[in-house]
């Protein structure tokens, strides 16, 4: 063994010398990762902490996965729009309510585009937003305990995809409509789309002390479909740009009928002025549906509102708020760059991207430089905002982002790859492949004012060979690059959790310190919390049974509980004692048409079990706790319906 | 013996810091305890290195049967140790004003460090066996029973002073801030009692050159 590794070394080493010789001058080595020297770039030596945090959306698995760069490693699923068995989320009394909606519980959806809290236009690391696409939300996590604390479901939306985009002081998240639809929802001929349907942009504020979101005003616009967004930032703060395509208004084989125009939309909207309308009175309140889900950290709870009105504006009520950029073929990501100053369009069926400047926007609009009007909304000719075009060479063009250095990087879906150029020049710098069919790219920061320019990672839609074969179904590949060079370098490459779309990276220092260990005892007031051993109970309320259990290594208190029957809903409240770092418990019991729950330090959880045959039924912990693990343990006694065994608990007897 | 007893003055009040300040640190880290529980030992009482410290430690000696870690009244040395040490303090600034004032000797401030010293080490003695009926003297329902090569039954007495293996912890027992203001302002008041002894010797050469020149 010895032996072969000394050849295979050899051979490596051989050949890392004919490739260098090969290609000297052009900066790159052929043999990519495996050179000694990018390896290290992404080598995080075993108990050493990565820079940054990633949290990269899970698409169609609901979530949001964190992941530590530059090594690529997996942190943690943290469950977000879907029920999570690990950890009982979505399955817990306390969660369920977490994810409702008008449509009464959604299990499930689609989370695509997270965006960190910032403040000054720069990361705050207090707060990520996502949005689930499928069943129209938004959700925002703690980035202290790293768990979803509240979802509010947006009205008169469908394919929530233009969100969720905060902007510069965190005053809103923002959320477009990517498929228009009847406002007020009703039965009509599909066929009527064309001028009938609408499309709403939704604006939800965000409380600067707790983070709580309220869905403030809705603008609707034209029946287009919109795709992207991004907030203006410094010199165009105040300002969200969307972009749009079906300007055609098509409502059948769209692939063809709403890819005609050779020019889409990005829709400039001056917020500001919406929200001093608004402020004034402005806008309309109409009939709606939906649900407000609040998560408390310290009563461990969610409940769920269900909103009746929402109020609505129309663009045209409010002159100079809403125009229309001209953008070719298409556009899909829509970013702004770290100034303010350019709007780039990533047009997705061209080779080039269009990059429009705000400065020229906004003496457009001054100059009254209109080139006709959408439903009233004016149309500002395409030569006068234009700030250039990057002439990429690539196909495909889906997103861009920014280094801070006067560079951006943008993907290349159709030709698979990330191209760098220069803001202002429209040049590019250097290019690389992607594996395959590169979606969003991120780099720390990239889409605000200060971007962490030292790595990006590109998230792909297509793996085929890249790793071990799976089968038919396999995860998605991404790959790091250094770009703190001239070039970009390929330096790793990992699958990803579900489908990646955008994702969110922060430098580690941000967030670390303030990463919470365990929840503090003395701070639940869950109303079934035990405080104290001595304080669990077994309660009786008809065919209701709570029980008030606590865990600590290694026992549950009580572990033993007669007087249950058949037909009983039995509720176990189950409040996690420890105060140590990464004590979990869990719990289980034999049969119950549910998840496991997984408490953590000072936390409690609730788990409904309806026992269905009488007999003495075990309970467990679930999580691997201590020495005692397996000891940890319990039985409950489940006698017929009617029959009066007394209830009794008891520890140790 | 103006300077010696100022200094005599000043030496006894740094025994305050043994109310604010640890006298004693045990520290027990372990392959899954990369961040070490720690136990600070007051003269009145025990507490966390980081907060639930104790509780985690109690939590972990659960497994080999020993006691949970004293509460202040739990102990009679956490009611007597402030008074014993509050004592000597106002009797050791008792002596270096008296001696400021030329009314004791500066053997008065030997005699001090002499009787802190003795209090100290019966201080140690009792600390030491203290931690070694709390380690050895086990509950015999214990979930984990162990025992040496020799076949005698495990003990789990920390040490008094410097590192020791304890299963999976290492326990490292050192003196904290407290003792090492202690320790200065002993050596303090027998710098007092050195400085005072010099100045005598020189005070009785001074007297006696005097006489021989007059």
């Amino acid at each position: 063994m010895k032996k072969y590794s000394f050849y295979v070394m050899l051979l490596i080493g051989f050949s890392a010398l004919l490739s260098s010789c090969g290609n000297q001058g052009d900066g790159q080595s052929s043999n990519g990762a495996l050179s000694s020297s990018t390896a290290e770039k992404a080598y995080v030596a075993p108990g050493e902490h990565d820079e940054f945090y990633a949290f990269i959306s899970g698409g169609y698995s609901g979530n949001i996965t964190v992941y530590g760069l530059p090594s690529g490693r997996m942190f943690k699923e943290i469950p977000v729009f879907s029920q999570f068995p690990t950890s009982g989320y979505g399955y817990s009394e306390e969660t369920k309510p977490m994810l409702n909606t008008s449509f009464g519980f959604v299990p499930w959806d689609d989370s695509h585009h997270p965006d960190i809290s910032q403040t000054n236009g720069e990361l705050d690391g207090r707060w990520i937003f996502i949005n689930g696409n499928n069943t129209p939300r938004i959700a925002r996590v703690s980035l202290s305990t790293f768990e979803t604390e509240e979802i509010i479901e947006l009205p008169n939306s469908a394919g929530n995809h233009s969100s969720s985009f905060v902007t510069e002081n965190s005053e809103y998240v923002v959320a477009g409509t990517r498929f228009s639809v009847p406002i007020p929802q009703r039965d009509m001929p599909i066929n009527e789309y064309k001028g009938n349907f609408k499309g709403s942009l939704s604006f939800v504020s965000v409380a600067p002390d707790n983070g709580r979101m309220n869905l403030e005003f809705q603008i609707i616009m034209p029946g287009f479909n919109y795709d992207l967004a991004h907030p203006g930032r410094g010199k165009s703060h105040g300002w969200f740009f969307f972009t749009t395509y079906n300007t055609e208004e098509a409502n059948t084989l769209m692939e063809v009928n709403s890819s005609q125009n050779d020019k889409d939309f990005i829709a400039a909207i001056n917020w500001k002025k919406v929200e001093e309308y608004v402020k004034n009175g402005g806008g309309t309140k109409i009939p709606a549906e939906y649900a407000h889900n609040v998560y408390d950290e310290h009563t461990h709870t969610a409940t769920s509102t269900m909103k009746k009105e929402v109020l609505t504006v129309n663009p045209l009520d409010v002159p100079g708020a809403v125009f229309f950029l001209p953008t070719p073929k298409s556009p899909h990501g829509c970013d702004v760059d770290p100034s303010g100053q350019y709007i780039i369009g990533n047009g997705k069926l061209s080779a080039d991207l269009t990059v429009h400047s705000f400065d020229k926007m906004i003496a457009a609009i001054e100059g009254e430089k209109f080139d006709g009007e959408a439903y009233g909304i004016p149309i500002l000719k395409f030569e006068d905002v234009l700030a250039g075009v990057v002439k990429s060479g690539g196909l495909g063009p889906l997103h861009t982002e920014f280094d801070g250095k006067g560079n951006a990087y943008t993907t290349f879906f159709i030709s698979s790859e990330v191209v760098k150029w220069k803001l202002g020049t429209w040049e590019v710098l250097d290019r690389q492949p992607t594996f395959y069919s590169v979606g969003h790219l991120m780099i720390p920061g990239g889409n605000s004012a200060k971007p962490f320019g030292k790595y990006v990672v590109a998230l792909n839609k297509i793996t085929k060979d890249r790793y071990l074969p799976t089968g038919p179904e396999m995860e998605h590949s991404a790959q790091i690059y250094d770009i703190s060079g001239d070039k970009m370098e390929l330096i790793y490459d990992f699958p990803t959790h579900g489908e990646p779309h955008y994702a969110a990276g922060i430098p580690a220092d941000l967030l670390a310190p303030k990463s919470k260990k365990i929840y503090r005892l003395d701070e639940n007031k869950h109303p079934y919390a035990v405080l104290t051993p001595s304080d669990a109970k077994v309660t009786r309320e008809g065919n209701e049974v709570h029980v008030y259990m606590s865990t600590i290594r290694s026992h549950f208190t009580p572990d033993n509980i007669e007087g249950v029957k058949v037909g009983d809903k039995v509720y176990f409240h189950i409040t996690n004692h420890e105060q140590d770092f990464d004590v979990p418990h869990g719990f289980s019991m034999i049969g119950q048409n549910t998840s496991e729950l997984l408490v953590m330090p000072g936390q409690t959880k609730t788990s409904l079990w309806e026992p269905k045959k009488p007999g003495v039924w075990p309970f467990y912990c679930t999580d691997f706790c201590s020495a005692l693990h397996q000891e940890m343990q319990g039985y409950v006694r489940v006698s017929p319906a009617g029959s009066n065994v007394p209830l009794t608990y008891t520890l140790g007897e | 013996m103006k300077k010696a007893s100022i200094i005599m003055i000043i030496g006894p009040l740094f025994l305050l810091g043994l109310f604010s300040f640890p006298l004693w640190n045990i520290m027990l880290g372990a392959p899954q305890y990369p961040e070490p529980l720690g136990m600070n030992i007051h003269i009145d009482g025990l507490s966390d290195m980081n907060e639930f410290d104790l509780q985690n430690i109690d939590g972990l000696n659960h497994y080999i049967g020993m006691r949970t870690l004293p509460k202040p009244d739990e102990m009679w040395e956490f009611s007597t140790f402030p008074i014993v040490v509050g004592t000597m303090v106002a009797l050791g600034v008792l002596i270096g004003i008296l001696g400021y004032f030329r009314k004791v000797s500066y053997k008065w401030f030997l005699g001090w460090f002499i009787l802190m010293s003795i209090l100290g080490v019966l201080g140690m003695y009792d600390f030491n066996a203290w931690m070694v009926d709390y380690g050895t003297n086990l509950d015999p329902n214990a979930i984990m029973k162990l025992s040496n090569l020799d076949g005698t039954p495990m003990t789990y007495s920390p040490p008094l002073f410097g590192k020791a293996d304890m299963l999976n912890f290492k326990v490292t027992s050192l003196p904290s801030t407290g003792a090492w203001l202690m320790f200065v302002g002993m050596m303090l008041t027998l710098v007092a009692f050195i400085l005072g002894r010099k100045n005598r010797k020189f005070a009785v050469m001074k007297e006696s050159s005097k006489l021989i020149t007059s």
